[in-house]
């Protein structure tokens, strides 16, 4: 048994210490936003925040999660509108529908989460700082001029 | 400009029927229904048609009604799609089609997948058959669901001038909306369930374009941002159902190859592994999850036969198609006396171009849900070709098509992918579930490995051109042989897109270069090769634009004439090239200097009716590193309904063609897929898309899609930059400069 806490809440489960967070998170607590796309760190569709921090969840075992805090896109824009992270959260999410960024969209929990971790980290960054720390994240459908956008005007917008 | 008012506002003679009354009258009045209404369109009957000349021929049959607007007694107006949501919009321009000539607001719009029946839901530009694909969504539907929300709209009003006692011709309706200058006023959802009540009209009046307040507007937020952006939006992957278990499948190595024996002793002992079992494709692990059956696969040996196993790689196949491309192929178009026109030429320039084996790599790998319900099977799935697949599934279930139901979710991509011309994934998925032998739904998902490793490709080409230009520096003649595999062949469309025994997939984009040249001829071989192939965003375009683009390049600088002059000197017939070409090179600043290490290049090209061209800059560094800093586009797509979207697809499409173009490669070995995943299978991050500038060509002429006609522009784009810039003419695909 291992304890599990996700956006707030926790859950006990019985899992394979090696199963990676992902899975534990899609399918074992039911939270399907944080998406399988490479299963190897590769992609940026998994990402999480892990005690504060983004991590690939497809390549976290599951064990080095138990008893952290685990916070994914649900958690993100449902609940934690009140913390410095889910104000950051909320100012992403609003550009990305401002400016209509989204394609396919199945990338685009990963890219959000990437961008808050980004603007939490940095209020202000620049265009090459931005490339930087969204590389991790694939979007196959090319979204990424709009997601510079929306995270220049989300800057702009948490001034 | 020309004035197409009459093709747009042109009233069709419709039936139009009300098939959500019969139902809502049994029923009884549930909250939240309210009208439903379907259409009937096609021919009307012979007496009809002396008063609606140009439309389709008379015919008194009756025709199936399609279902497309849904109006809520709590205001919703639900728009039912026909076509997937892969990211190109159509969840959002298809809904901007009916809330226009309803006067809906936007913000009551909801968009919803419509269920496989072609019945109701064909692509009108596939006859009979329920699909999506070939950049059509928009254009087929621009009529039908106007009429859905026109009609929809004059029974509201009908519905007002009842309740009111007023004449129908006094009322308006704005943004969802009934009113009347005495005071009275309706949202539409008050007014649903009397509007049901109502006979549906037979004809209805379109609007003139003038009046439009949606189309052609910005500021129309797509329908599935919200669900996008909280985690909510449902894709196969997040199918959860009672007891749903998971399948993965090992696939043979090497193409051709067939399991010989299994070794699951160790991965049936796995707690959770519900079954392992050899299918056609290879063999299928079912488990209680994800990651059971994922060390289940670990865990399990595979001998395969490799008797029949494909032999050859990548360096074999080029070897073997540049022999081909020594003798004559199956012409596709031939003008004038080519042989004699190259033999007359001032210059003759001859060159080969190569493009590789790509996968698509939508962000979701392929999966699919099969379920059993009481009538056959219930499919869960990003729905690509409803019409193929449920021929395919009910073959192997031994149902009645209609006995296979399909859920169209969301596509985390597809790229093409989704519309497998075998329904590849989905039969495997039904094997899965055969395997099983019980009644519980399965979801088979492919891993990354399995979606590089397993198919389906674009294919290899190779072209081999030779043009000749007379002293002027004029093209006289124009030769060119193309050489890769068909995607068409052995699939059910033979019969349709095989002609002559050129498959017109591998030379769209070829046999109809826009340029005036006198003498011309392009002929095809396809060779057939164990590799499964089928259609990547923008098919045939993906390559022949690459070929045709560099080589009038390459005439241009035989001719010691400017890239863009050259082109508009050619192209006199073809205003909307012309068009394109002009707005990109004067928003690119073409001509104006720039920097040492720093060129532009261009190209044009049409594709399913929409005439994109791209200005692109670069820079190269020493060493033969190079970056794209921008690409301006310019397209023609006709009447722009979703400015936005039209400006997206062209951003994203432009750099779904940058990845191949720069990186995208699958080689094969001895038969077997090198590539795994993204870590060698690389595609486009962040840090090399470049700064892009979309510029629209207004046009009334009927819209014409945009999912694809960007994507196949700048690869030739690149390398004319790249040209410019080094000298070196790159001819295949991804670019590599030489230091």
């Amino acid at each position: 048994m291992l304890t599990l806490r996700i956006n707030g809440t926790e859950h006990q489960l019985d899992l394979d210490p090696a199963m990676p967070l992902l899975w534990a998170i899609r399918e074992h607590v039911g939270l399907t936003g944080t998406k399988y796309g490479c299963g190897m760190a590769q992609c940026g569709a998994c990402t999480v925040f892990l005690n504060g921090a983004p991590v690939r969840s497809c390549s976290t075992p599951v064990s080095v999660a138990a008893g952290g805090e685990v916070v994914t896109i649900e958690g993100l824009v449902q609940g934690l509108g009140a913390s410095a992270l889910g104000k950051v959260g909320q100012a992403v999410r609003t550009a990305w529908l401002e400016l209509d960024v989204v394609q396919c969209g199945f990338c685009q929990s990963g890219q959000i989460l990437a961008a808050t971790a980004l603007l939490a980290e940095n209020p202000d960054p620049t265009d090459a700082q931005i490339d930087a720390a969204m590389s991790g994240n694939l979007c196959r459908c090319a979204t990424y001029t709009r997601i510079r956008a929306a995270i220049r005007r989300a800057a702009d917008a948490l001034v | 400009m020309t004035t197409t008012h009459d093709q747009i506002a042109t009233i069709a003679p419709d039936t139009i029927e009300n098939t959500g009354r019969r139902t809502f009258l049994e029923a009884g009045i549930a909250a939240g229904a309210g009208l439903l209404l379907g259409l009937r369109i096609g021919p009307a009957p012979a007496a009809d048609t002396d008063d609606h000349a140009g439309t389709a021929p008379a015919a008194a049959a009756p025709f199936a009604p399609n279902a497309f607007v849904r109006i809520g007694t709590d205001d919703t107006v639900t728009v039912i799609v026909k076509h997937l949501e892969m990211g190109q919009g159509t969840f959002t321009g298809l809904p901007t089609l009916v809330a226009e000539e309803l006067d809906a607001a936007w913000d009551q719009i909801r968009a919803e997948g419509a269920p496989a029946d072609a019945t109701r839901y064909n692509n009108l530009l596939w006859g009979s058959a329920q699909g999506t694909g070939g950049s059509t969504a928009l254009a087929n539907s621009f009529e039908q669901l106007r009429k859905a929300g026109a009609a929809a709209r004059r029974m509201l009003v009908t519905a007002a001038a009842q309740r009111w006692q007023v004449p129908a011709t006094e009322i308006q309706v704005k943004d969802g909306v009934v009113s009347h200058r005495a005071g009275h006023r309706a949202p539409f959802g008050e007014l649903a369930e009397a509007a049901a009540k109502l006979t549906v009209p037979t004809e209805v009046r379109l609007k003139d374009p003038a009046q439009f307040k949606l189309i052609g507007k910005p500021g129309l937020h797509r329908t599935d941002g919200p669900s996008k952006t909280d985690g909510s939006a449902l894709f196969t992957q997040d199918v959860h159902l009672p007891g749903l278990l998971t399948a993965l499948v090992v696939h043979p190595p090497r193409f051709g190859a067939r399991v010989k024996r299994i070794h699951d002793t160790e991965a049936r002992a796995i707690p959770g592994v519900e079954r392992i079992a050899g299918i056609p494709s290879g063999v299928a692990i079912i488990a209680r999850d994800f990651w059971t059956a994922r060390r289940a696969q670990d865990a399990l040996r595979v001998d395969w036969d490799e008797t029949d196993a494909m032999t050859e790689g990548t360096a074999e196949i080029l070897a073997r198609y540049r022999e081909l491309a020594k003798s004559p192929g199956a012409i596709a178009r031939q003008d004038g006396d080519v042989d004699a026109a190259l033999a007359g030429a001032a210059q003759v320039i001859e060159a080969e171009y190569s493009v590789p084996f790509l996968a698509h790599a939508a962000m979701e790998p392929m999966n699919c849900v099969i379920e059993p319900t009481d009538q056959g099977i219930r499919v869960w799935n990003g729905e690509q070709f409803q019409t193929g697949d449920q021929a395919a599934l009910a073959k192997v279930f031994e149902l009645a098509p209609e006995q296979v139901e399909i859920r169209m979710l969301f596509a985390g991509g597809s790229f093409g992918r989704r519309a497998n011309p075998a329904s590849d994934y989905l039969i495997e998925a039904a094997h899965c579930y055969q395997a099983l032998r019980a009644r519980l739904p399965v979801k088979l998902q492919w891993t990354r490995e399995d979606d590089m490793r397993a198919g389906w490709y674009r294919p290899l080409y190779l072209h081999r051109i030779r043009a000749g230009i007379d002293p002027k520096g004029r093209p006289v003649g124009w030769d060119q042989r193309i050489v890769g595999q068909s995607i068409i062949a052995g699939t059910a469309f033979e019969p349709m897109m095989i002609k002559n025994g050129v498959d017109q997939t591998s030379v769209e984009g070829a046999a109809n270069l826009p340029y005036s040249i006198a003498h011309f001829r392009l002929d095809l071989h396809s060779p057939r090769l164990p590799v499964p192939v089928q259609w990547w965003r923008s098919v045939g375009s993906s390559h022949t634009a690459f070929a045709g683009e560099c080589m009038i390049d390459e005439l241009a600088t035989a001719a010691g004439q400017d890239p863009v002059a050259y082109r508009l000197r050619l192209l006199k017939n073809h205003p909307r090239h012309l068009a394109v070409l002009k707005l990109a090179a004067e928003k690119a600043g073409w001509g104006q200097p720039l920097p040492k290490g720093r060129g532009r290049g261009v190209a044009v090209h049409e594709s399913f009716g929409t005439t994109v061209a791209q200005v692109a800059e670069v820079t190269v560094r020493k060493g033969g590193q190079f970056r794209v800093d921008r690409v301006v586009i310019a397209v023609d797509c006709g009447l722009a309904v979703n400015p936005d979207v039209i400006h997206a697809q062209m951003e994203g499409g432009m750099g779904f063609g940058l990845s191949a173009a720069l990186l995208g490669e699958i080689r094969i070995e001895h038969g077997a897929v090198i590539q795994s995943n993204f870590h060698d299978y690389q595609v486009l991050r962040i840090d090399r898309m470049p700064e892009v500038e979309v510029h629209i060509v207004p046009s009334a002429q009927p819209p014409t899609g945009v999912g694809e006609p960007a994507t196949p522009v700048i690869a030739p784009a690149v390398a004319n930059a790249l040209f410019a810039v080094t000298g070196q003419r790159l001819r295949s695909l991804p670019l590599r400069l030489s230091p």
